[in-house]
């Protein structure tokens, strides 16, 4: 539900920023999203065609691009993959690991005309 | 619904928070301004009525626009404002989120009960629909406001900070927000508090923790409810506490029942101890 939400706030700082570019049209948003992000990418998708309607952003492709995450384990020290909050370290089983990254949620750039 | 104020499809009552569908208004904030226009019904932002003035003739080129912007950026900044502004009046505010059904606001009105001679206490209440909320707080005897999200999922900064402004919060104080019973979109949205509060009751599984991890990673204390019904129930508290500590080694969690106040002593500790300290970095 809370993807309404996210894609009117990205529709809007999408129109702002063209705006500022003196775009007329935006065709491509591209997005960076962690693996452990607060959000369904398909949902994204399935809210922006219709909030982005009657703005500049209509018809625009809406890019999502994955970041996978990442974790440092207390137990052995190292920087370690992770695709979950709370998965064991993959290289010594422990189960203190502190996600770094992986929760991102931005917009990185505009394809506009 | 507009997103920026919560209004149009949702609405708070409880003061003097318009509600009903308007052409045009203006939001006063402490801190910040903005003047809007929304169509009849109130339902869809338009952002094409702003954006269709818009003409750049001449320039047709494709280019690529860096932003590299936070999608949360605009909810991020009214929090910081809200958080000011909670500071600078020595307020402790904390963020009660659970899914529907916890406890919450049980929780809250025993928790007002106890602490109303010794901390001035007012509320923030969130919910889709009705004020029943809100009015079971004022029976208590504290100030509340009811915002309700219409088809909004979660409580966002703005909604909040149009909210402070209708509450009258005294230095040394704390607001309590009880936000929309909802287990995932309410970690996303920070809301200018000190800490999110998750509420767990032992009726809902040990399991909430590794299936909902984000908003147990999102808190900084849980609060483990209607211990009073364990007797009747194979629940197994250790297992769920561990749970909850595998998602978020950070967490300090206690096993409470809002019907009995059992284990809430503790919790009434908890909150005077971390009210006295915003009083004490505001004075």
């Amino acid at each position: 539900m809370h993807e309404m939400a996210l894609t009117e706030s990205i529709v809007e700082i999408a129109c702002d920023e063209a705006r500022k570019q003196g775009a007329s049209r935006i065709r491509v948003v591209r997005l960076r999203i962690g693996a452990m992000a607060h959000v369904a990418p398909e949902a994204l998708r399935f809210c922006f065609d219709a909030v982005a309607r009657g703005t500049p952003a209509e018809g625009a492709t809406l890019d999502i691009l994955r970041r996978k995450g990442e974790g440092l384990c207390a137990d052995c020290g190292k920087s370690v993959p992770l695709e979950e909050r709370f998965a064991a370290c993959p290289e010594c089983g422990g189960q203190h690991v502190q996600m770094t990254s992986g929760d991102e949620l931005r917009i990185e750039e505009l394809e506009v005309d | 619904m507009c997103t920026i104020c919560g209004c149009g499809a949702a609405a708070a009552e409880g003061a003097k928070i318009p509600a009903d569908d308007m052409p045009a208004h203006h939001h006063p904030h402490e801190l910040h301004h903005h003047d809007h226009s929304h169509g009849a019904g109130g339902e869809l932002i338009d952002f094409g009525a702003g954006m269709a003035r818009v003409h750049a003739p001449g320039l047709s080129q494709e280019r690529i626009v860096r932003i590299e912007r936070d999608i949360l950026s605009k909810n991020d900044a009214y929090a910081r404002d809200n958080r000011a502004a909670l500071a600078a009046r020595g307020v402790l505010a904390l963020n009660f989120v659970s899914s529907p059904g916890s406890g919450k606001t049980t929780l809250l009105v025993r928790t007002i009960g106890e602490l109303k001679t010794r901390l001035p206490i007012a509320v923030v209440e969130g919910d889709q629909q009705t004020s029943n909320d809100a009015e079971r707080i004022r029976a208590t005897g504290a100030p509340a406001v009811q915002i309700n999200t219409g088809k909004g999922c979660h409580l966002d900064a703005h909604m909040v900070g149009h909210a402070l402004e209708r509450l009258d919060m005294r230095r040394g104080g704390a607001l309590f927000i009880e936000n929309v019973g909802n287990l995932v979109c309410p970690a996303a949205f920070d809301l200018g508090e000190a800490h999110k509060v998750v509420v767990l009751s032992v009726t809902e599984g040990e399991d909430k923790p590794l299936k909902y991890p984000d908003m147990f990673a999102a808190a900084d204390l849980m609060l483990l409810n209607k211990a009073d019904l364990l007797p009747h129930l194979s629940f197994d508290v250790g297992q769920c506490l561990a749970n909850a500590l595998k998602v978020n080694p950070h967490l300090q969690t206690l096993v409470v029942s809002a019907t009995t106040g059992e284990g809430l002593s503790a919790f009434y500790a908890w909150i005077e101890a971390r009210a006295a300290l915003a009083a004490a970095k505001a004075s």
